[in-house]
């Protein structure tokens, strides 16, 4: 297997609207690979396209080195597994129940579980420190509980790549470093390759080790944290003052926002 | 393989199982208690010494009771399950056959067949089927403009297109003078005294397939219910399921209306009901929608027969009044 996801001139639109173009990029197998890019500089978007759930207009997406569109959903879902930006959960689901459904891409129609399918969803549920919360309700969850559960969820799916939209978003700073722990954890022990939408930079440049800044649903930059998180490219895609310096915790970059009254006129 | 699945297997057979002994309780109380006098006991007798019985009570049992309540269970798991599938493929827990104005729509359909002078079968059910297909897709179409997920926008345009479908009732209604009104107006209010073990057995061979369907996909509701992101990235085909499970269920409905008239609010009550006490796993509220459904039925046409000291009323007053006080307790609930 040389890549994990392959995607070369892929262009989408929706209605009118040109959503991303000229995207052409690769994600190798044990990448940590974060998209970083201002609000609706198609992000989201391109994960969907990844996980299969919208087609491109025109170019070529391939998984696993054979084109999408050569699998079907089933098997697809065996490869890849996506944690959506924002899941409903108004009917109350279980933890345990929730985490089995990940069996399904490798059941019949029923769903009805083997011995197996119990057995990984415990493990799911170990890995995602989640045993004391398994019985609970979705419901009654915190919004880190709930991530960590969908999470599991993937994990039980067992994918070669796990794809994540903004998985931090509107959580505190101690269920941030969590999941990021959880992710890296993930790609050491389980091979998964990680790709992930991210807002925030720094999480990006202290985790990831290719990032891919996205600009008005064109490529701006890809490449190590280092190489793409520079205040030129930053600036110029995210239009605010930045001041970036080395991060005190190692080699990466740290993105630090200028208030008004700091920029010099 | 069943040892292999044991975990959820045991799970379906007891609540099954359970349910099953209450709808046949039920059911028996049903058969054995009418106008005409006769308990449980009697019925005890004519059971085992039928040919010592009373030959006036066995054709009130046989011929009255008997189909009316196998109608009414048949009704009420249908009508159940309606509002089941209902609430999982538009992810609100308010969505209901008859809230949403599909009964009505069906109902529309059926009167226009009484008019027409059709035959029950399949001539009423068909026009049903029509009038209930039509307003699901107009409720559709109406509330998908500003996304399905709005839940008020969904309940509101229910609301109007009941009122609508209301309003060409009552026009239907008005414009008929003959024979034929008293019947409309009897049926409208939701009647199940007009089944005969015919009518009944006709009923069933509609519905049943349309049961063994929604059970197929009762996994598939699960997976949905993770919002369609998920669903599809765990391989679930959402268009192919939403379609056949929107035309199944409205094929039940309205074969439902067209035999009974408007029984509103069972398939509101009911999927609450077990949510509360059995989660939301569909594959087991299945079961539990189609016989405690079924039980609830017959337990609320019993109470329509036994209440009044003259005549009866139409079991749907019933399933009205225990049922749209529940509906505005979820509502309030809901928005909290």
């Amino acid at each position: 297997m040389k890549h994990a996801i392959t995607l070369e001139n892929i262009q989408y639109s929706y209605g009118r609207a040109l959503v991303l173009r000229d995207i052409t990029f690769s994600v190798t197998p044990g990448d940590f690979f974060i998209v970083i890019g201002p609000n609706g500089s198609g992000k989201t978007t391109l994960m969907k396209l990844i996980a299969g759930i919208a087609q491109p207009d025109t170019g070529m997406l391939e998984i696993l080195d054979r084109p999408i569109h050569s699998y079907s959903r089933k098997i697809l879902a065996r490869q890849i597994a996506f944690v959506p930006q924002s899941v409903p959960i108004d009917f109350p689901f279980s933890v345990k129940e929730v985490v089995l459904m990940g069996r399904s891409p490798y059941q019949g129609v029923l769903g009805l579980e083997t011995k197996e399918d119990i057995k990984k969803m415990q493990q799911a549920i170990t890995f995602t420190s989640m045993t004391h919360l398994a019985d609970r309700k979705m419901n009654q969850l915190s919004g880190g509980e709930c991530q960590r559960a969908f999470i599991a969820r993937a994990i039980c799916q067992e994918p070669s790549v796990l794809l994540l939209d903004e998985p931090t978003a509107s959580l505190d700073l101690s269920h941030q470093i969590r999941i990021m722990d959880l992710m890296e954890k993930l790609k050491a022990e389980k091979q998964i390759t990680i790709v992930m939408v991210s807002h925030d930079v720094n999480l990006a440049a202290m985790y990831g080790n290719r990032l891919l800044l996205l600009d008005k649903g064109r490529i701006a930059e890809i490449g190590p944290p280092r190489e793409v998180l520079t205040y030129q490219n930053l600036e110029r895609s995210y239009g605010c003052t930045l001041l970036v310096d080395k991060n005190p915790l190692g080699d990466v970059p740290r993105v630090t926002l200028v208030p008004g009254k700091f920029v010099p006129k | 393989m069943s040892g292999d699945h044991s975990d959820i297997v045991k799970r379906l057979s007891t609540v099954s199982g359970l349910l099953l002994i209450v709808l046949v309780v039920v059911m028996l109380v049903g058969i054995s208690i009418g106008s005409s006098g006769s308990g449980v006991t009697s019925l005890w007798h004519i059971i085992t010494d039928p040919d010592h019985a009373d030959p006036m009570l066995l054709t009130i049992i046989w011929k009255l009771r008997l189909p009316r309540v196998l109608l009414a269970a048949l009704v009420g798991a249908a009508l159940s399950l309606g509002g089941l599938v209902f609430q999982a493929l538009l992810r609100n827990p308010l969505a209901e056959p008859y809230i949403l104005g599909i009964s009505g729509g069906s109902a529309i359909g059926a009167i226009l067949g009484i008019l027409l002078g059709l035959s029950q079968f399949p001539g009423i059910t068909l026009t049903s089927f029509a009038g209930s297909l039509t307003t699901l897709l107009l409720i559709i179409g109406i509330s998908a403009g500003q996304s399905i997920l709005q839940k008020n926008a969904l309940l509101l345009s229910g609301v109007m297109v009941n009122a609508f479908c209301s309003a060409v009732i009552m026009f239907l209604v008005s414009m008929t003078h003959d024979a034929r009104l008293h019947n409309i107006i009897f049926w409208l209010m939701g009647d199940l005294s007009m089944g005969s073990l015919q009518h009944t057995g006709i009923l069933a061979m509609a519905l049943i397939p349309c049961f063994v369907i929604i059970f197929w996909f009762s996994n598939t509701m699960n997976l949905m219910l993770m919002g369609k992101e998920m669903a599809l990235s765990m391989g679930v085909n959402i268009k192919r399921a939403t379609v056949i499970l929107l035309v199944t269920t409205s094929l039940m409905v309205s074969a439902c209306v067209s035999q009974c008239g408007l029984i509103g609010l069972v398939g509101l009550v009911i999927p609450h009901l077990f949510r509360l006490m059995l989660g939301s796993d569909h594959r087991i509220l299945f079961p539990a929608c189609v016989l405690g459904g079924g039980a609830y039925m017959v337990a609320c046409d019993l109470l329509a027969r036994a209440i009044p000291q003259h005549g009866e009323m139409p079991a749907g007053v019933i399933t009205a009044l225990i049922g749209a006080p529940l509906f505005i307790y979820l509502l309030k609930r809901s928005g909290r």
